[in-house]
């Protein structure tokens, strides 16, 4: 009984290091990498296909800034979704067509890199149908694990994936 | 059992298994801007010694709850007390000083005089209104004009923030290793810094951005088919000063090459230099890009798409993106407008 009771205090205490964090969301979801940029930009790669997306392309907009004659440092978008569920959310939902498929901006700063997103979460105030706020809750979940996964392939110290 | 409990609680134990774990929650709400040892990015390096012996802990904590509307730094409203609570420990244990506190005590002096005194030393930076350094300090993928850059005074997340008393000891001190220098150094007396900080109390806000109940899309109907209405998009790009990037379906990628749904085909544009500059002004804007158009075939009738820049304008809360947005928008609803006469 009392080891029951003792299990459960040890849960309580693990249970604010839940990944989702939903309550702490902000508008954009922005994350620091200590990776330089190619390694960054592995690891995002792969955590997206860990969550189970297919990554449709990548933009390449330094190159077409520096093709004009900007100076940028890397900086690129990739796209990802899961086709079954672009296919259905567009036909149900035409109104999502514009943010559809997904994408995660990825640059870097000097010898580390930035992500950026916007947070699904905030989509649910834009597109009020019931029906969708569980897809947009799922998205964020996959995005905050996306976004720790990358992040922690270049912080050893932070402790496993969520 | 037990093995299973000692596991439990030694999991409970691990400095990652709890909430409040200030150098974890710092690197994932704070470093992507403020650096993961608080050695700056956009914002002020945190770490600095000359910051942290002008600031308190309630400094701090306002400044996490508030954040500076309509100039990057976003407000953390939904932290749980405690997390906050470990994040100021984590800034606050990059200083080997002692702590100081700045008692919300008002300082009184001249306002008028103070403005005088503002305008002749401090305007150049901070400016005209106290408006901060253009740019908002976010550089990121771009080069570096400055180090640091002059953040806003009339901020109402940074008025909420300072107490009188911090701000006379900025003024007074200077943060050395900035370009933000002792004014008492610079020749003037206590009182002159006195009358400057009446004079500060009492700016005019800045504005921050509103929410937008703006559609998140502008849609639009075109009376002609679907092959048409993507050539007339295309035409409407051109002849708006824009470049064409590429077309594909909307699920290009996702599904095996010829096998894309052909009723819904987006255009992607761009105009480099328009977009060198909003990603000078803030470089999180790039993942709406490059800029589209998608053209939807739907039970006969055809439809243009596009999202619309000023209902996504203030996740960004960057001022300075304003009237990016509005040109956005303004370019977007002539190109629909064209494809569709
Ligand atoms: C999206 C970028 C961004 C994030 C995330 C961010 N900040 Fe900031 N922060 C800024 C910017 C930019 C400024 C300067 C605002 C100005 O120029 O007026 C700033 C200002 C500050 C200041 C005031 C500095 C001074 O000189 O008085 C403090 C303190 C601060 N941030 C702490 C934090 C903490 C702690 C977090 C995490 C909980 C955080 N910030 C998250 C961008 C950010
Ligand atoms: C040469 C440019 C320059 C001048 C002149 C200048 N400042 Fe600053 N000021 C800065 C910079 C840059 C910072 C940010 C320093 C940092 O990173 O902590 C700053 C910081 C501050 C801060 C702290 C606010 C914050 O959010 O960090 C206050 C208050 C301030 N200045 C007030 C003044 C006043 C009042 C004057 C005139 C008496 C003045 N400054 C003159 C550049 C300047």
């Amino acid at each position: 009984m009392r080891l029951r009771a003792l299990i459960a205090a040890a849960f309580v205490a693990l249970a604010p290091a839940a990944p989702a964090a939903p309550a702490a969301a902000q508008d954009l979801m922005i994350a620091r990498s200590a990776q330089p940029f190619p390694e960054a930009m592995t690891a995002l790669q792969a955590a997206i296909a860990a969550r189970g997306y297919t990554i449709s392309r990548v933009q390449r907009v330094d190159v077409g800034l520096e093709n004009r004659g900007y100076k940028t440092d890397k900086y690129r978008v990739v796209f990802y979704g899961k086709p079954e569920e672009v296919a259905r959310l567009a036909a149900a939902y035409p109104d999502l067509i514009p943010f559809l498929p997904l994408s995660v901006a990825i640059f870097a700063e000097e010898d580390e890199t930035i992500l950026v997103t916007t947070n699904p979460a905030l989509y649910a105030g834009m597109f009020p149908q019931p029906e969708l706020k569980p897809v947009f809750a799922r998205w964020e979940q996959d995005l905050v694990a996306i976004m720790e996964g990358v992040r922690k392939a270049g912080h050893a110290w932070l402790g496993p994936e969520p | 059992m037990h093995r299973i409990l000692i596991f439990l609680l030694g999991l409970a134990a691990a400095p990652w298994a709890f909430g409040a774990d200030g150098a974890a929650l710092y690197s994932r709400h704070c470093a992507a801007c403020h650096g993961d040892t608080g050695n700056g990015g956009i914002g002020v390096p945190l770490a600095l010694p000359s910051f942290q012996a002008s600031i308190d802990d309630d400094y701090l904590r306002r400044t996490i709850r508030h954040g500076r509307p309509g100039r990057v730094m976003p407000a953390f409203l939904a932290l749980p007390t405690e997390d906050v609570e470990a994040i100021v420990a984590r800034v606050r244990s990059w200083s080997k000083a002692p702590r100081m506190r700045y008692p919300d005590i008002p300082v009184t002096g001249d306002a008028k005089r103070g403005r005088k005194l503002y305008d002749a030393h401090c305007a150049g930076c901070h400016g005209a209104k106290g408006e901060g350094g253009h740019g908002t300090g976010i550089t990121l993928s771009r080069p570096r004009a400055l180090p640091v850059m002059a953040p806003a005074l009339n901020n109402e997340g940074f008025l909420v923030s300072a107490t009188d008393t911090l701000i006379k000891e900025i003024l007074m001190r200077g943060r050395a290793g900035t370009p933000m220098e002792s004014f008492l150094k610079q020749g003037l007396a206590e009182r002159d810094i006195d009358d400057i900080v009446s004079y500060l109390r009492g700016l005019q806000k800045g504005t921050a951005l509103p929410a937008s109940t703006e559609a998140p899309v502008l849609v639009v109907e075109s009376p002609y088919d679907l092959k048409t209405t993507v050539e007339n998009v295309k035409r409407a790009v051109s002849s708006n000063n824009f470049l064409l990037i590429r077309e594909q379906g909307l699920d290009f990628g996702l599904v095996p090459e010829g096998r894309e749904d052909r009723s819904r085909h987006i255009v992607y544009f761009c105009n480099f230099q328009f977009l060198n500059e909003a990603l000078g002004v803030d470089p999180r804007v790039g993942m709406f890009l490059p800029f589209r158009i998608t053209v939807v075939e739907e039970r006969g009738k055809v439809r243009l798409m596009a999202y619309n820049p000023r209902r996504l304008l203030p996740m960004f809360n960057n001022q300075e993106l304003k009237d990016l947005a509005d040109e956005l928008t303004r370019r977007t609803l002539a190109i629909l407008e064209e494809s569709t006469l």
